[in-house]
């Protein structure tokens, strides 16, 4: 059950850091492309030391653990448990921003938890882990507002991205059995508290960017169905074959 | 995009200097967004504990055309550096 909350945490980290990946050599300009990257990088680091307890957990639990490379490589998406909106596509450089700070907004509030967690081991990756993510949120919430406040283009496009991702935020407030279980003996933290205050921020950010707030409330994976179950959009398949098809393809290769 | 943006002048204080050094240049919008992108182009590998940026435009610099005149005077004015003071012996690390 541990093992099941670790690998949400680590895969959320892992999927998001590949999609950023992805604009390696793409950024619209060299000062982002870089930023962007780095905010990836940050993510695969922390996946790594939520996958390395994983890997601990299930050794404790079954005997034998899987190392992180196992673990990231040789899953199929049934097996993943990241949130929906993590492995949506890149889009436009709103559509990866606006995906960026809704994540980010929570990820800050999650983490925030996390570190009075009664698992050392959690509390002491939430914190080192938080500090990242308070820069990813300014960065990505800057770039929500000069988008929605910009240009009209730049408004029209930042509003579609943020029309189009709003059915995946509710997932992330969703407590699901697993969640309540590790919720009740202090380990996790209690995502559907983590509601009102990140409603909060994304209000006043919106407000600021001049972007109207969605009001369909129909949320994807919300009902105990959706990536944290395994149960994924077809998106995450296609990331999944890039990402792993050279280990996959020589198990053995090493740098 | 970036040919509309500005360009930079990024200066970093490491983690043992006093005074911040100029280590390159980068495009932004404006000043917030130049001292977030000098974080992530020229402190990834944990360079700095501050950071300040100016408008490439607004640094103005002397002329190589003037180096001359700016500088060759103070070639043969050697009594100007502290070379002639005699150092007592007892004071070390000077």
């Amino acid at each position: 059950m541990l093992f099941d909350y670790l690998l949400r945490l680590a895969d959320n980290g892992l999927i998001l850091a590949q999609r950023l990946g992805e604009w390696v050599g793409r950024g619209p300009v060299l000062e982002e492309d870089i930023a962007s990257t780095n905010v990836g990088l940050d993510l695969l680091g922390q996946a790594r030391l939520w996958y390395a307890y994983a890997g601990e957990v299930e050794a404790r639990d079954t005997g034998a653990g899987r190392s992180e490379d196992e673990l990231a490589y040789f899953r199929d998406s049934g097996g993943f448990r990241n949130l929906l909106l993590v492995e949506q596509p890149n889009g436009n450089y709103a559509d990866t921003m606006a995906r960026q700070y809704l994540f980010d907004q929570w990820h800050v509030l999650l983490l925030d938890e996390l570190r009075t967690s009664r698992d050392q081991r959690i509390a002491g990756i939430a914190a080192k882990a938080l500090k990242e993510a308070q820069y990813h949120v300014q960065r990505s919430a800057d770039w929500v507002v000069r988008l929605g406040d910009g240009t009209e283009e730049s408004h029209r496009r930042m509003q579609a991205a943020i029309d189009a991702l709003w059915m995946y935020t509710g997932e992330m407030f969703a407590v699901d059995a697993t969640e309540r279980t590790l919720i009740d003996a202090g380990i996790a933290a209690d995502a559907a508290a983590l509601q009102a205050p990140w409603r909060s921020s994304v209000d006043a950010v919106f407000g600021e960017a001049t972007l109207a707030v969605p009001t369909d409330d129909w949320m994807q994976g919300a009902g105990m169905r959706g990536g944290k179950q395994g149960i994924h959009t077809e998106h995450l398949s296609h990331l999944l074959a890039e990402m792993q098809v050279l280990p996959r393809t020589y198990p053995q290769a090493r740098w | 995009m970036s040919a509309e943006w500005p360009l930079w002048e990024v200066f970093i204080r490491s983690q043992h200097g006093l005074a911040h050094k100029h280590v390159g240049s980068l495009h932004a919008p404006d000043a917030e967004m130049a001292i977030r992108n000098a974080r992530d182009v020229y402190t990834r590998r944990n360079e700095g504990i501050s950071i300040w940026v100016a408008r490439s435009a607004d640094i103005h610099a002397s002329s190589p055309g003037d180096r001359a005149p700016l500088f060759e005077p103070s070639n043969d004015k050697v009594y100007r550096h502290p070379t002639f003071f005699p150092m007592p012996d007892e004071v070390k690390h000077l």
